[in-house]
């Protein structure tokens, strides 16, 4: 799969004119296209800083721009505009408005590690992608990804008792994130699902919803995480200039 | 080889979260197999949650100690120098925290602060060896005396092996892989190819073995994970697979779900069968399908495995 260059010269960049004379001669129309001087007046000279403060971006100095990252990336199989190698450029140049183009997609990264296994630096690009994904959400560039959200729900009741229930993560993350607990498709798998299965296991799922299951004693282990866990939250929105979002971790109710 | 094969007679059992619920025909395929081996397995007192990818994404340390709190049960109290993970994604952080701990001051630091705080013993790098449920068999039993104890042969049964993401990747967690003959290669992983093998199965040669099935978004981007799924089965169809094994609770839950949800959105129809690698040789070790929870998986295998007389 080849590394997919972004093309700096855009649409918005091009200047096409309908009617126009230079010295008497006509240079209306496509033929006559002028791209536009590109300035850039705000660099962010702290950006890799501040993203190498976040968990996960701590070696993206590393990089040399070989592109191993973006060649072996999944998601960039499905998407060439999802690119690793790219965004860690920019940040590294501190070209935050070019970055904030791609905010929306950034958080796709499915983790599968592919980057991190063929980086020849240890930049741990998987790491680095989720650290641009928080840094966009503390800078309020972008609402809470799904993804967030996920983790989140997932974090805070492992937190809480030691353990998640799958259904308990599911229905807590179709909550957060406003969408109907029936889907189509899971109402398709679980009907598919009863098809075999024993009554006392389905009521032992059942329970298993409302009787949360937890690790015993997990009380000391819960208060001395979530300490950490602020601690870590005001460290993180202190290092990232101008944070005006929550951080991410909101203690578990 | 032989010092493996005695130490893994007896390990600790480490389930893990999603083996007590979507993975638990995971869970019981795995306690009937070493059961048929005879292989002794204890589980980890009290365990907790291994931290996954999710509270890895809020904070890295905090997974490495929910992981180190698992390792120290085990080796401290249990007294264990094993703990066997069949879920990929608690085998992955047993051995990054392993990693963390052994390589990085900080990760140190926090489990110990952690630790202490939480009242138990630090977890010390190198006290405890993590294996997934593959080198457990592969060690402990090997292809020979496995295919000596065989009762009901896979014959002619088209298995795609479906290792996943977390099995193989990164390399530097692993360090007991890609060291030559008989140890486990991240680029190429052929354990399950080999014990499925030795059951009898005919594995079809299936090239997305390592490719991720978007399970990090399985609900969060659903249509990337439903993609990512699509490739892998369609792959695996074209390869003549009727079945792929799978060998963690996630990528056969995502496998499962993603089928069902490309039919339902996208149309895309697909006859092969998702089941786990634990279930096949529970299976050819002669148990029943229900014994290795068939009728738990959603992805209907028995009609696969009957249309061999398998099962």
């Amino acid at each position: 799969m080849p590394i997919h260059e972004k093309n700096l010269i855009r649409p918005e960049n091009l200047s096409t004119h309908e009617n126009l004379v230079i010295d008497g001669v006509d240079v209306s129309g496509d033929w006559s296209t002028f791209i536009k001087t590109r300035v850039v007046p705000d660099y962010n000279e702290e950006m890799q800083e501040e993203i190498a403060a976040l968990p996960g971006g701590e070696n993206i100095h590393r990089c040399w721009q070989c592109g191993s990252c973006t060649n072996s990336c999944t998601v960039n199989g499905l998407n060439p505009d999802f690119n690793p190698r790219h965004w860690i450029y920019l940040i590294r140049m501190g070209y935050e408005s070019e970055l904030v183009r791609d905010k929306d997609i950034i958080w796709q990264c499915v983790s599968c590690n592919k980057c991190t296994y063929a980086c020849p630096r240890d930049v741990v690009p998987e790491g680095v992608m989720k650290a641009t994904a928080h840094w966009l959400e503390l800078k309020g560039y972008t609402e809470r990804s799904p993804s967030s959200e996920f983790d989140e729900e997932f974090s805070s009741q492992v937190f809480k008792t030691g353990k998640i229930e799958d259904g308990r993560v599911m229905m807590g993350f179709f909550k957060r994130t406003g969408q109907p607990l029936m889907q189509d498709w899971l109402v398709d798998m679980v009907k598919k699902m009863l098809r075999g299965l024993p009554v006392s296991w389905l009521m032992k799922m059942g329970m298993a919803t409302v009787i949360h299951p937890r690790t015993k004693n997990w009380g000391p282990a819960r208060d001395a995480i979530e300490e950490y866990a602020r601690e870590q939250e005001e460290k993180h929105a202190a290092a990232v200039k101008g944070a005006h979002r929550d951080a991410m971790f909101h203690a578990a109710d | 080889m032989s010092t493996k094969k005695d130490a893994y007679k007896k390990v600790a059992y480490y389930p893990g979260c999603a083996l007590e619920g979507t993975g638990h025909a995971y869970n019981k395929s795995t306690k009937a197999l070493g059961k048929a081996l005879g292989l002794e397995l204890e589980e980890v007192d009290n365990w907790n949650c291994c931290g996954a990818m999710e509270v890895k994404n809020i904070d890295p340390k905090i997974q490495t100690y929910l992981s180190s709190r698992v390792m120290s049960i085990a080796a401290n109290e249990m007294k264990h120098d094993t703990v066997m993970a069949p879920c990929n994604g608690c085998y992955h952080n047993l051995k990054k925290a392993e990693y963390d701990l052994a390589n990085d001051e900080k990760s140190r630091e926090v489990v110990e602060r952690l630790s202490s705080k939480a009242g138990h013993e630090t977890y010390q790098a190198g006290q405890i060896e993590t294996i997934h449920a593959l080198d457990w068999i592969k060690d402990a039993i090997g292809e020979e005396e496995l295919n000596k104890r065989i009762k009901n042969s896979l014959k002619g049964l088209k298995v795609a092996n479906y290792y996943g993401c977390m099995y193989t990747r990164p390399r530097h967690i692993f360090p007991e892989k890609d060291q030559g003959e008989g140890s486990e290669s991240t680029s190429k992983p052929h354990f399950m190819d080999d014990l499925l093998e030795a059951a009898g199965a005919d594995n079809v040669d299936f090239a997305l073995k390592t490719a991720c099935c978007g399970g990090a978004h399985t609900l969060s981007d659903a249509d990337t994970s439903t993609k990512l799924v699509t490739n892998i089965i369609q792959a695996a169809e074209e390869a003549g697979a009727e079945v792929i094994a799978t060998e963690c609770p996630t990528c056969h839950s995502g496998l499962e779900m993603h089928q069902i949800r490309a039919e339902k959105k996208f149309g895309i129809k697909s006859n092969v069968k998702i089941i786990y690698f634990t279930q096949l040789l529970g299976i050819a070790l002669g148990l029943s399908p229900n014994k290795v929870g068939l009728n738990q998986n959603v992805s209907d295998g028995k009609a696969a495995l009957r249309a061999r007389q398998i099962a």
